[in-house]
């Protein structure tokens, strides 16, 4: 810490007039600038935007500060993780919850500033709120998960207190002011450049930060590369040790391992399994498990075979995890499955109480109203084949020992959301979902629950329907919350709508950067990076 | 001159039609396309009722006629529409990024021409010879190498083992700011400012992706150089010169070339409009922000304004292209007169 300290002073002062001039060279700067790579592309700077993608909640992390966030820890597979169990400070110094737990009142650090200067006040977190609860889209949805719905919730009391009233105590509410959605922005900015069409000046937040957070984006050219300049008034955390990022849009993945491994970049975000794997050794790779997140193979209720226990046991018996996970994850991410019979604690996800077997896989089936075998279909995502492909060929093999026919579907991606997760109609595929709160019951409550978005298969349990809603805003130290999420567990093991496969890894590649730190929203935070000699 | 000009007024007549079939086709198409725009855009974590009311913003709740309408209102008044992915008017979108498509084919079109046109009259001149040899070769290499192959090969090669290609990274080195725009070519805007330096930086960037589009160019134009020559010099005309005692410079100049450059000159027309198309996987690769990947990128997020204007651009883009023919054709051969057929 103290030489962090005291390398950003020197660093500070060489460096800190530059301007970004034409001959700048940013391989000679060294430690003043940090160049990464990803094949995600930026399509607003503004998270709140009806289409804005997941590649652009980068903006909001980077040039945005929440009320609280979440702390660190040392993650699995290298580098830091965020903390889900710790909460801190951002632009909030304290808190402190009423005794229903139902009005949080917080006090904002004094000294906060946006990055035109002026003070960051209590109006601007509700103008900020408002703004999130109310535009609709996928904003208003995250913010709902923390039982933030209307305007009237905020309450802005002087400059430095900000009172959020809730409809009932959650211990969601907390953790959803720390995730990207519930950014703070310069209202007075924002209402200078806001119309009667666009109360919450979509159009001007779209291309400009307007932030207090650890960065600016300086630049932004559309499909090419977004600079980031740090805010050296920030106060959300410690001052970020680079001065300038630059993110750049490689959409080839073989482009970007060349320029990782020849070291003209310092950081390739969000890698593939395959040059993760490969890139191991040759350079630093952090490969972290993503929390919260499964790749599963589900089977649809709605199919009659399906409807048949001992034909989804059989399945589940008959997948060769091993060599799925060898061969579409290249061992990246975490195993799940041969685990205990029953969950004896409430980590999740968990490995199921399933292992390859094929003559139990064979007897469930026998048993089962289908000894013969069926026909079906397989369908996968054009846009996931990295990892659908590989996994779906393996899938078509082992079950055809049982009998099933299986014919692999390829969905084009911009249909697969409407096919998988809209209509629910696809009786046999293979899915994804990772929840941004690190809770079981919130994976629960979007996969598990009938009706909702990551419920592909169309499962309905009266019990895991009730457990779930019971749980969903529980303590999690209550001491009935453990039992019933085992409780959970154990039935979505035993009807298996959804087979886990494996959780699936982030991978990042340096070379020459340190400071990595894994985030749940899946996005690089550059505010912790070093620049190190590689 | 004026006959000249009626035939080319002609010429844009007759593409109007053509244009507005365009329209008809491009609009009912991205709406047949599979998925479902408003579920795609809703976000991560959707719910039935904001899927709904993303289509309303969008105005995909209204019938296909009423949109249709909406769609040419907005047309007429030289709106594209907005793209809901990249959240800008998607002329912008496309005045920042055909250039860049544009000025990569037509380096590689010129590099390919200055190495296929020699080499297909030198061949058809010598056939059987070594020449001959090596422009079939060069030929059938650059046929069966696909683009993304030479691409990535050429990077492994220059790139990373011998380290004398700049960073593949698109148009411009980061220690560079782009030149000032006027045409959007950055050769052409660097030398307008004389700004030598982003000169260089720019014919850097530009070299790689432009060697593995003009591979991939040479064969059609060398092969159909090559053809065209050979039929040339075995015509009459060229017996007759022979016979006159021409010397042997001007009747391979002066008359067979002139003569074989009409098929050469249609072939490079097609082959441009291929190439344009083709590029996308070039910018891939080379991380270059052109038009084709934009148009890829907004099929597969069902992004209909985008998806149309880049059709339509394209559209455009043939007419004037083929008008340029038909005159380049008048040039070549006064026999095709002016006639605006």
């Amino acid at each position: 810490m103290v030489s962090r300290r005291n390398f950003l002073k020197g660093g500070a002062v060489l460096v800190g007039t530059l301007p970004f001039a034409r001959s700048f060279s940013a391989l000679a700067a060294g430690t003043d600038t940090l160049v990464a790579v990803s094949s995600q592309t930026v399509n607003s700077l503004d998270l709140h935007r009806t289409g804005t993608n997941r590649a652009s909640y980068q903006i909001a992390v980077n040039c945005y500060d929440r009320l609280v966030s979440f702390g660190s820890k040392p993650a699995e597979g290298g580098g830091l993780s965020y903390d889900y169990s710790t909460i801190v400070p951002e632009l909030a110094e304290s808190w402190s919850f009423s005794e229903d737990g139902m009005t949080i009142t917080f006090k904002l650090k004094s000294g906060a500033v946006f990055n035109d200067g002026s003070k960051v006040t209590a109006a601007d977190v509700k103008w900020s709120f408002d703004r999130a609860v109310s535009v609709g889209g996928f904003p208003t949805v995250q913010m709902k998960a923390g039982g933030f719905t209307r305007p009237d919730q905020f309450e802005a009391i002087d400059d430095e207190t900000f009172v959020v009233k809730l409809d009932k105590a959650s211990k969601l509410a907390l953790p959803d002011l720390a995730v990207p959605v519930p950014f703070i922005i310069n209202s007075k900015v924002a209402m200078e450049h806001a119309t009667t069409d666009d109360p919450w000046a979509m159009e001007y937040l779209h291309t400009n930060t307007i932030g207090s957070g650890a960065y600016s984006v300086t630049r932004w050219d559309a499909g090419q590369q977004v600079v980031f300049e740090r805010n050296d008034k920030w106060v959300g955390g410690p001052t970020p040790p680079v001065r300038r990022v630059i993110m750049r849009e490689v959409p080839s993945a073989a482009t970007s391992r060349a320029l990782i491994e020849r070291g003209d970049v310092q950081v390739a975000f969000d890698i593939p399994d395959k040059d993760a794997a490969e890139l191991a050794g040759k350079v630093t790779v952090h490969s972290t498990p993503i929390e919260n997140c499964i790749h599963a193979l589900c089977l649809n209720t709605k199919f009659e075979p399906f409807q048949d226990p001992d034909v989804r046991k059989a399945i589940a018996f008959a997948v060769p995890y091993e060599a799925i996970f060898n061969a579409a994850a290249y061992g990246r991410g975490a195993p799940l499955w041969g685990g205990e019979a029953k969950a004896t604690d409430i980590a999740w996800p968990r490995k199921s109480p399933y292992d390859t077997n094929l003559d139990k896989a064979k007897e469930h089936m026998a048993k089962s109203g289908f000894a013969n075998g069926f026909e079906t279909k397989l369908s996968i995502s054009t846009d996931l084949s990295s990892w659908m492909e590989p996994a779906a060929l393996l899938i078509q093999e082992a079950v055809g020992k049982l009998g099933i026919k299986v014919e692999i579907e390829k969905i084009p991606g911009a249909n697969w959301r409407t096919a998988a997760l809209v209509e629910k109609r696809l009786d046999f595929h293979l899915e994804n979902f990772g929840g941004w709160l690190n809770t079981p019951d919130y994976y629960f409550f979007w996969a598990y629950q009938e009706g909702h978005l990551f419920n592909s298969s169309n499962y309905s349990n009266a019990e895991v329907e009730e457990l779930t809603n019971e749980t969903l805003h529980m303590a999690m130290d209550d001491p009935e919350y453990a039992p019933k999420i085992m409780r959970m567990i154990d039935i979505v093991h035993e009807d298996l709508p959804r087979i886990p496969l494996w959780q699936p890894a982030l991978n990042v590649a340096l070379n020459g950067a340190g400071g990595y730190e894994f985030w749940f929203h899946r996005q690089l935070d550059i505010r912790g990076l070093t620049t190190v000699e590689s | 001159m004026a006959v000249r000009g009626t035939s080319v007024l002609t010429r844009i007549a007759q593409a109007i039609p053509v244009l507005f079939g365009v329209i008809v086709i491009s609009f009912v198409l991205t709406r047949a396309l599979p998925g479902d725009p408003a579920v795609q855009f809703a976000g991560i974590m959707a719910t039935p009722e904001t899927i709904e009311e993303t289509r309303a913003k969008l105005g995909l709740d209204k019938p296909l006629p009423e949109q249709f309408v909406v769609y040419l209102g907005q047309l007429f008044q030289g709106d594209l529409g907005q793209s809901v992915s990249t959240g800008r008017p998607v002329l912008t979108e496309l005045a920042s990024r055909l250039p860049a498509s544009l000025e990569l084919t037509l380096s590689a079109l010129v590099l390919s021409c200055l190495v296929a046109v020699p080499l297909g009259v030198l061949a058809a001149t010598r056939p059987g010879s070594w020449i001959d040899q090596i422009c079939r070769l060069l030929v059938t290499m650059g046929v069966s190498l696909p683009t993304f192959f030479t691409g990535v090969m050429l990077i492994y090669i220059f790139y990373y083992l011998l380290g004398i290609a700049p960073s593949p990274l698109g148009r411009l080195d980061f220690i560079y700011l782009d030149p000032p725009h006027v045409t959007g070519f950055f050769l052409i805007d660097a030398a307008l400012v004389g700004d030598w330096e982003t000169w260089f930086g720019a014919l850097k960037q530009l070299i790689l992706p432009a060697i593995t589009l003009a591979l991939f160019t040479l064969a059609p134009i060398a092969r159909m150089t090559r053809a065209a020559m050979l039929s040339a010099l075995s015509s009459d005309y060229i017996r007759t010169a022979r016979a006159a005692g021409l010397g042997s410079g001007r009747i391979l100049y002066g008359y067979a070339f002139r003569n074989a450059l009409l098929p050469v000159v249609t072939t490079l027309g097609m082959v441009f409009s291929f190439v344009l198309g083709a590029n996308v996987l070039v910018e891939k690769v080379f991380a270059w922000p052109g038009i084709g990947s934009y148009a890829v990128e907004a099929l597969i997020v069902s992004d209909y304004a985008a998806v149309q204007g880049f059709v339509l651009a394209m559209a455009f883009l043939f007419v004037f292209l083929n008008l340029v023919i038909d005159l380049a054709y008048s040039l070549i051969d006064p026999r095709f007169g002016t006639s605006g057929k």
